[in-house]
């Protein structure tokens, strides 16, 4: 398999972690999913740095964001797929 | 890798095996430290752990104060220990406890000898010690006499991903074998504290660990907090590694126990397992020089030290083994990381390859090869402080 891009922990997860330095807006990203080991692709709509998060579908202000199948949060702003999700548009529940 | 592995410990008098042979000099309170690093300096084969506190505490913080001092000169990795205190009622506490492991150990205050004259006494012993413990032969021993801890720091997204799990393959490995583990960073469970609970050897243990946590919640961040944790929990180092909440990065930390393994008890901050062989769960801070020097004090021998963004953190008689999954850590930080796992992002490593090669690197460790916190000289060892002293 060639080395993928962005790996998703499971197939219920809504946002994916880019792994390889230097991805750029446009670019199209082998994913993986580490749960099966199945792949996909998405193009990315911003430069995103290693270790940050992709949108893998269209999330609107309050949807619920899912890594590892858990909920880690809800949107703050909308987000389309293949959006960069950080601190600008995701916040805990809990504070 | 066969999991029946065995590695090369002193066998100490009660017992229990260390991984390294130091002769600590432990001072009792902040002002002793210039005694005991005088004396480090002075005798060579010996090892000062100066710390910032230990005068004016009460309670609850004076004896976790005592506990993490004590169980700090009773680890096994100390061959034989000289404590230095300002006065002798505390300073003969500390003997008295590091006394019953059997281990050699000696007391020395200050007040009306003055520094110089406890300096040469304890120089004395101190050079004593050292001839009786520099020649003490390893011997094979098997896995399940091994304690092994684990914490993480500067965490990203690719802790999660591998390096945490392959602290948890190993325990899921080795926890069967018999050896001792153990967790913490009570605050770091948040957003996965439910998921926590749920892997207790019993309900009475995950009520036990769910009251530990609220404890934290109810009586620390509560009163404390000036907005939230948000500025401390995600880290600025987590936030620039991509985590974005305390959930995601709870849910990373916890990938550290595995998947079979279960705790089978909850311990206070520096409190020593007495339950037998398996997983323990320990309050501690979410620090790194914080968890680790009390986990230390617990009687762990060794540490595995997940990081993402690169944490460098070492201790002074407890190996610490930095893992990493994330390549450009590797890339930019090689000196510090020991166990590359970078591989499983790129899907050319299992976790359980991770995994092996994280125990491959323990046993080498055990048997004496450096970290690179080792050889790089980091040995923090940072109390935790319950709350201001009187």
């Amino acid at each position: 398999m060639s080395i993928p891009q962005l790996l998703v922990h499971d197939n219920g997860d809504n946002v994916g972690v880019v792994v390889v330095e230097g991805v750029k807006a446009g670019d199209d990203l082998l994913c993986v999913v580490t749960e099966d080991n199945s792949d996909f692709r998405i193009k990315t709509n911003h430069d995103i740095p290693i270790g940050h998060k992709v949108a893998l579908s269209d999330l609107a202000d309050g949807d619920t964001v899912i890594k590892y199948g858990e909920d880690i949060g809800k949107m703050v702003a909308s987000a389309a797929k293949g959006d960069h999700v950080h601190t600008h548009n995701l916040k805990t529940k809990r504070w | 890798m066969s999991n029946k592995a065995s590695f090369w410990g002193y066998r100490r008098e009660n017992g229990r095996v260390g991984v390294r042979n130091y002769v600590a000099i432990l001072p009792v309170d902040d002002i002793s430290n210039a005694a005991c690093e005088a004396v480090a300096n002075h005798i060579q084969g010996t090892i000062a752990l100066p710390h910032s506190y230990g005068r004016l505490q009460f309670g609850e913080d004076l004896e976790l104060h005592f506990r993490t001092i004590i169980g700090t000169g009773c680890n096994p990795n100390v061959a034989a220990c000289i404590v230095i205190g300002i006065e002798p009622g505390w300073t003969q506490r500390v003997v008295d406890g590091i006394a019953e492991t059997g281990k050699p150990v000696a007391g020395f205050s200050i007040e009306q000898n003055g520094d110089i004259a406890t300096i040469a006494a304890a120089s004395w012993k101190a050079k004593e010690f050292v001839h009786a413990t520099s020649g003490l032969l390893r011997e094979e021993c098997d896995i399940g006499e091994l304690w092994v801890a684990a914490k993480c720091g500067e965490s990203d997204t690719t802790t999660g991903l591998a390096s945490c799990p392959a602290v948890g393959n190993m325990y899921d490995k080795w926890i069967p074998e018999g050896i001792y583990g153990c967790f913490g960073e009570t605050t770091e469970i948040t957003g996965a504290e439910h998921l926590c609970k749920a892997r207790a050897i019993s309900p009475e243990i995950g009520d036990k660990f769910m009251a530990t946590w609220q404890a934290y919640q109810d009586e620390v961040v509560e009163p404390n907090k000036t907005s939230d944790l948000s500025d401390s929990q995600p880290t600025k180092g987590n936030i620039l590694g991509g985590l974005t909440t305390i959930e995601e990065k709870a849910l990373g930390n916890l990938q550290k126990i595995g998947k079979e393994c279960r705790y089978i008890d909850v311990l206070k901050p520096a409190e020593a397992p007495e339950k037998g062989p398996g997983l323990y769960f320990m309050d501690t801070s979410s620090a790194a020089a914080e968890c680790n020097t009390i986990q230390a004090a617990a009687g762990y021998v060794v540490h595995c030290f997940p990081t993402g963004q690169g944490n460098i953190i070492g201790n002074p008689i407890m190996p610490v083994i930095k893992i990493t999954g994330n390549p450009r850590t590797v890339r930019t930080m090689s000196e510090h990381v020991d166990v590359d796992v970078s591989g499983v992002v790129r899907r050319e490593m299992t976790i359980s390859d991770a995994g092996d090669a994280l125990m491959d690197c323990i046993l080498k460790t055990a048997n004496g090869r450096f970290t690179a916190a080792e050889a790089l000289g980091h040995k923090e060892f940072v109390m935790t402080k319950l709350y201001r002293s009187a």
